[in-house]
């Protein structure tokens, strides 16, 4: 049996008296004060996420950007330094290995964040692929731990609780600066939760000291992955596990904006989403609202509306929190997947009405 | 005289006569947090003693409400339509479903106050 991960925060959350639960391998807080009052904190002011459990890869050599750009759906050729890319890694057949950030610190030089849950299975996979490329894949997982610091007030956290200069940072862009003690670390505007942020690496020790210069702040309200789940939820964006899977391909996902099907070489699973595409999607991702009050939860099935045949089935769903309605992101067959088509979802024993909607129920509120 | 009995599912049931309401326990609504929905039956459904006969769900998760005792569902609790939180301000007042029980001998296989709190400690202790 494997032993139950513990970031460097563990201890904080359960002085904090967080509700902890496994995920992907690590004992990780749930909620501290609760879910809802911990997604408002994000949505209206500054919420902190310890989220350490994620897996950096470093890929360096001669051959770093020719092999990120093989096994990436996005295009990371010739970009400044300093950028930050999300896409997916695929299998041959399409299927996607996992979504991640690659963060460019110099032609032969890239950080790869990649899911918690997926940390073997990736780094297996970059080693695979790896054949006939000169470079060096470094698994700094132990190495690095991080801290989401999200929401409208999360500028001003930044600069003034901890004096990380950050207001310059564009959207999607990083730089490597320090505490004013000289501590150093990696600071992103990221993040995973609609609102303005920023994402935060570093040593374990220093990242411990950041969090608590944080709470003393009093400015900031430490958050679980359950309000990270619902603010990700909202905003349409995936969860890998949910909308993205071994057998989910990212155009499926509604993705294709982070897929560069003609870049120059191509890239793993590219020839496969092209006959897809080619031959049109069998199914998509949409987002469905019901009139009634009940929940549609991962894994319910999606019907016809006169509930004879499943036509899909539902990746993520909740009660909305800043959006005050049951709603769910869903996977359904191509004929049912245009907004505004009536659907039916099976709840327990009974089945409810659904309308098939953008997956955008909240609006995004970036800083960019 | 009522008198309240509990499941080890963390349901109560209050009995009057062969009438009874059945509701969430003060240890499950804390457990829950917040609840964003109850789903309950129907009047005149027929609830049996270990089935599920509706669910409490949290933002998180739902929790499947499992009968303590059979009988016909005679008023479902339409307060909790609207305002599904009332579970959370007083769940003993704010029972989900009132019942015609249909063999109150079932009532000798649930436990009584002291010794569902004795229980509820067990499980906390876990």
């Amino acid at each position: 049996m494997e032993t139950i991960k513990k970031t460097c925060l563990h201890p904080r959350h359960v002085a904090l008296g967080a509700q902890m639960a496994p995920f992907a391998g690590f004992d990780m807080p749930i909620q501290y004060s609760g879910i809802t009052e911990e997604h408002n904190a994000v949505r209206n002011s500054c919420g902190v996420f310890d989220v350490s459990h994620m897996g950096e890869v470093l890929v360096s050599g001669s051959d770093a950007e020719k092999f990120v750009n093989h096994i990436f759906t996005n295009d990371i050729a010739g970009a400044p330094d300093g950028k930050i890319f999300y896409g997916m890694m695929l299998h041959p057949h399409g299927g996607t290995v996992d979504d991640l950030l690659v963060y460019r610190r110099g032609e032969n030089n890239f950080l790869l964040v990649i899911n918690a849950a997926n940390i073997d299975k990736d780094i297996r996979w970059m080693h695979e692929c790896a054949e006939g490329f000169n470079v060096k894949i470094d698994d700094l997982c132990d190495e690095l731990a991080e801290l989401a610091v999200q929401g409208p007030l999360a500028e001003d956290v930044m600069e003034n609780v901890l004096g990380i200069h950050c207001a310059d940072l564009a959207f999607y862009t990083f730089k490597e600066t320090a505490l004013p003690d000289g501590s150093a670390l990696l600071v992103s505007r990221t993040g995973y939760t609609g609102e303005d942020g920023f994402e935060i690496y570093a040593r374990p020790d220093i990242i411990v000291e950041i969090w608590d210069t944080l709470m003393a702040s009093g400015k900031v309200t430490p958050c679980g992955l359950g309000c990270r789940d619902t603010l990700r939820f909202e905003v349409g964006l995936p969860l890998y596990g949910d909308e993205l899977a071994d057998d989910i391909t990212p155009l499926e996902a509604g993705l294709p904006l982070f897929v560069k099907l003609d870049k120059p070489g191509g890239f793993i699973g590219r020839d496969a989403l092209a006959a897809m595409k080619a031959q049109g999607l069998r199914r998509r991702l949409v987002g469905i609202e019901l009139a009634d009050r009940a929940i549609p939860r991962h894994g319910y099935e999606v019907l016809t509306p006169d509930g004879t045949t499943v036509i899909g089935t539902v990746t993520t769903g909740y009660r909305g929190i800043s959006v005050d309605k049951s709603i769910a992101m869903a996977l359904v067959s191509t004929e049912y997947a245009d907004a505004g088509t009536q659907v039916a979802v099976r709840i327990r024993k009974k089945t409810f009405p659904a309308t098939v909607t953008s997956r955008k129920f909240y609006k995004k509120s970036y800083k960019k | 005289m009522s008198k309240t009995y509990f499941s080890k599912t963390h349901e109560y049931v209050t009995v009057d006569g062969d009438s009874a309401v059945i509701g969430i326990s003060d240890f499950a609504q804390k457990a829950l947090g917040n609840v964003v929905y109850v789903d309950m039956p129907e009047e005149g459904d027929e609830i049996t003693a270990g089935e599920d006969f509706g669910a409490v769900e949290s933002v998180k998760a739902a929790s499947d409400l499992i009968a303590p005792v059979s009988g016909e569902v005679v008023e479902t609790n339409e307060a909790l339509v609207d305002n599904p939180r009332l579970v959370n301000d007083d769940c003993m007042a704010n029972w989900i479903i009132k019942i015609t029980l249909s063999d109150p001998s079932e009532l000798d296989s649930l436990m009584d106050e002291d010794a569902y709190k004795a229980f509820c400690e067990s499980e906390a202790a876990h």
